[in-house]
């Protein structure tokens, strides 16, 4: 006793190591986190506007990274002006896509519009192989704030996360204003809550859908271009869209701070399971955490329950 | 146009309905028996590959056209078959075993994925299933002692005492029995009454609670069925690729599946197979296609995926019903010939049900 005692009285303690790097990996495992609550966000606008699951959000991220990419660097357009017409752009595309292919299937079954949005991303993956010497490679996006780091005390801060997160916290901030004050936002909330009572009172349900697919890939759009410095640019970065399924699920798929609740915990899951769990669990824990999820509280956390009445 | 005279009770069971469909179905079975001798030995190996993909359809079709469960992670069963049959016959276990072995693991794996389905519908169901295949996918890769792990795995020919099955055409013939098999059970379980539980709960659930159909039951027997074919139909890939590899049984061999069965026409038998003949020959005509278009689009690497995604696109909005309901079309024109009206198949658009409260 006395000995081992006389030691831990020699070094001073090592918890605070530990402690600073528990605090850097949950940092590192919030700003992911946000990358994934902004892509389930998208999935969160478009299932409770249209009741449908789109699995092409990752794909639309996808692009807007590469459209992000191509305005800086083919047009050489400043940074600000690029991010921007990049997430315009996406958000018009959206609303192209949901009124080509989604409108003239509502009505259907929901799997028909799963299928069919797998189907668009598969083309926007493909498409975006096919063009040449740019599909193939994998790009760095140029951003200002590039491999910068920040000290704080002894914390060693990437601006490229502390961007992350407050870009998400901006955007969460905007999305809760015009949800809440404005009146498309609540003709919205009231055509997520029943279609056709929202039809009789007068709101243009379909265009509303076609405003959210378009807000959806606007969303999808920052997403990519935030996620854009951490990892690279490439066709397939869009498969990281999968991984917000659980995001959206843990938090429960109806509600919009559920679907940044639900992106914060996969990422902090994740970047624990990645530091102190053997190797090859980092890439299942958000898989692992949705099941155990869909077993203890199908409707997740911040989830509606409703019984069907007959 | 034919006019069916019933004369006795048993013509109402009786799998062909008439002599046309013996005739045809007949030809068609003297057509597959006798390919060996009239395809190359290359267009044996992909007829193969369209009976082992039709017998994984049947499966999914089970469970995903006839239950309305959607499973977005069918290679998990795939993969646990292939690997079941490749370890098992790599110790030397006979290989009828080995294929009851690969069916009865997949089965126990498929009640394991069904039991959330129990509790969650609709898209939560395909996120667990997804979910349940990523881990899947993770545990083939880093169980490196029973799946050789991302190296692969090599596969011994299948053996039956001392009969070695090392040929095309054996292996062939012995898909093919497996695959009428599979069809027959498949066709004759539809018309038992659990087939019609399968049917009910597809159209409403509450209904068929509502009609004494014990919903957690069928559930898990509809996965299990359907797991257990596809546990089938990845003993047999496994014969027929001999070498495993993790990355065959990804997120998008299970979207491939889906894709099998929706364009062959979700709820239909017939699909299952007209789907794998789609997911076989499309690659090839892609290829065959590649001559004719100039290089920069003919040579691009992602060409597969856009002509895939826009297939699917075309099929979802324009042909719902898939290659099948395309079929019944153009036939039904042809029975009743003047008088094909355009809309005879077309769906009634329903104002869309909420299934958040389902």
């Amino acid at each position: 006793m006395g000995p081992r005692l006389a030691s831990a009285a020699f070094q001073p303690s090592p918890f605070p190591g530990v402690r600073l790097q528990f605090l850097q990996l949950v940092i590192s495992g919030v700003a992911q986190g946000c990358i994934y609550g902004l892509i389930a966000l998208g999935f969160v606008l478009i299932y409770k506007a249209t009741e449908t699951v789109s699995f092409a959000q990752g794909e639309l991220m996808m692009l807007g990274a590469f459209l992000g990419l191509a305005l800086m660097t083919l047009l050489g357009l400043p940074f600000w002006l690029s991010v921007l017409s990049a997430v315009a752009a996406m958000g018009l595309f959206g609303i192209v896509v949901e009124r080509v292919v989604i409108r003239p299937i509502l009505g259907q079954p929901a799997f028909s519009i799963v299928m069919l949005t797998f189907g668009i991303g598969y083309v926007a993956r493909g498409v975006i192989t096919m063009i040449p010497a740019i599909g193939t490679e994998t790009h760095t996006l140029p951003v200002p704030y590039k491999d910068q780091v920040l000290n704080v005390g002894a914390l060693v801060l990437n601006v490229e996360q502390l961007v992350v997160i407050g870009v998400t916290v901006v955007l969460c901030g905007a999305l809760f204003a015009l949800f809440r004050y404005s009146k498309i936002g609540i003709a919205m909330q009231a055509s997520s809550q029943n279609q056709l009572a929202a039809y009789y009172m007068g709101i243009p349900v379909q265009r509303l859908n076609g405003i959210v697919w378009g807000l959806a890939a606007g969303v999808a759009a920052v997403a990519g271009l935030l996620l854009a410095p951490i990892t690279f640019v490439h066709a397939n970065m869009g498969f990281i869209g999968l991984k917000a399924f659980p995001a959206a699920v843990v938090g429960g798929f109806g509600s919009l701070p559920g679907a940044i609740v639900g992106g914060l915990i996969i990422g902090i899951v994740e970047a624990l399971s990645g530091f102190y769990l053997p190797e090859g669990f980092k890439d299942i824990a958000a898989y692992v955490v949705v099941l155990l999820m869909l077993m203890v509280k199908p409707n997740g956390l911040f989830g509606e329950t409703m019984r069907k009445k007959v | 146009m034919r006019f069916l005279f019933k004369t006795s009770y048993e013509q109402d069971i009786n799998l062909a309905k008439h002599g046309g469909h013996r005739f045809w179905y007949g030809a068609l079975l003297a057509l597959l028996v006798a390919s060996p001798w009239l395809l190359s030995e290359y267009g044996l190996a992909q007829l193969t590959f369209v009976l082992i993909y039709g017998i994984v359809g049947l499966g999914l079709m089970l469970l995903a056209g006839f239950t309305g469960l959607f499973s977005i992670g069918h290679a998990a069963f795939l993969g646990v078959g292939a690997y079941t049959e490749a370890a098992l016959v790599g110790l030397g276990v006979p290989f009828p075993i080995a294929l009851a072995c690969a069916m009865g693991l997949s089965a126990a794996v498929g009640v394991v994925v069904g039991l959330p389905a129990l509790r969650v519908k609709g898209m939560y169901l395909g996120i667990s299933t997804m979910a349940f295949g990523f881990i899947v996918a993770e545990v083939f890769a880093r169980w490196e002692s029973v799946t050789g792990g991302n190296s692969g795995k090599h596969v011994k020919a299948p053996a039956i005492g001392g009969w070695q099955l090392d040929s095309g055409t054996e292996f062939y013939f012995l898909c093919l029995v497996l695959a009428v098999g599979s069809t027959l059970a498949i066709v004759n379980l539809l018309r038992s009454p659990t087939g019609r539980a399968f049917v009910a709960i597809r159209d409403s659930e509450i209904s068929a609670q509502s009609m004494g159909i014990h919903l957690a039951r069928y559930k898990t027997m509809s996965f299990a069925i359907s797991a257990a074919l596809a546990g089938l139909g990845g003993a047999l890939y496994a014969h027929m690729i001999k070498f495993l590899s993790p990355d065959q049984f990804d997120i998008i061999q299970s979207i491939d599946l889906l894709l099998m069965v929706v364009i062959g026409g979700l709820g239909s038998v017939h699909g299952a197979f007209l789907g794998a003949i789609f997911l076989i020959v499309m690659p090839q005509a892609i290829n065959a296609s590649k001559d004719f278009l100039p290089e920069a689009i003919g040579q691009a690497p992602g060409l597969k995926a856009a002509v895939y995604g826009l297939v699917l696109i075309a099929f979802v909005l324009f042909e719902p019903l898939g290659l099948y309901g395309r079929w019944l079309k153009i036939r039904t024109f042809f029975t009743i010939f003047p008088f094909y009206r355009k809309g005879m198949f077309k769906r009634q658009k329903s104002f869309q049900k909420s299934d958040r409260l389902r």
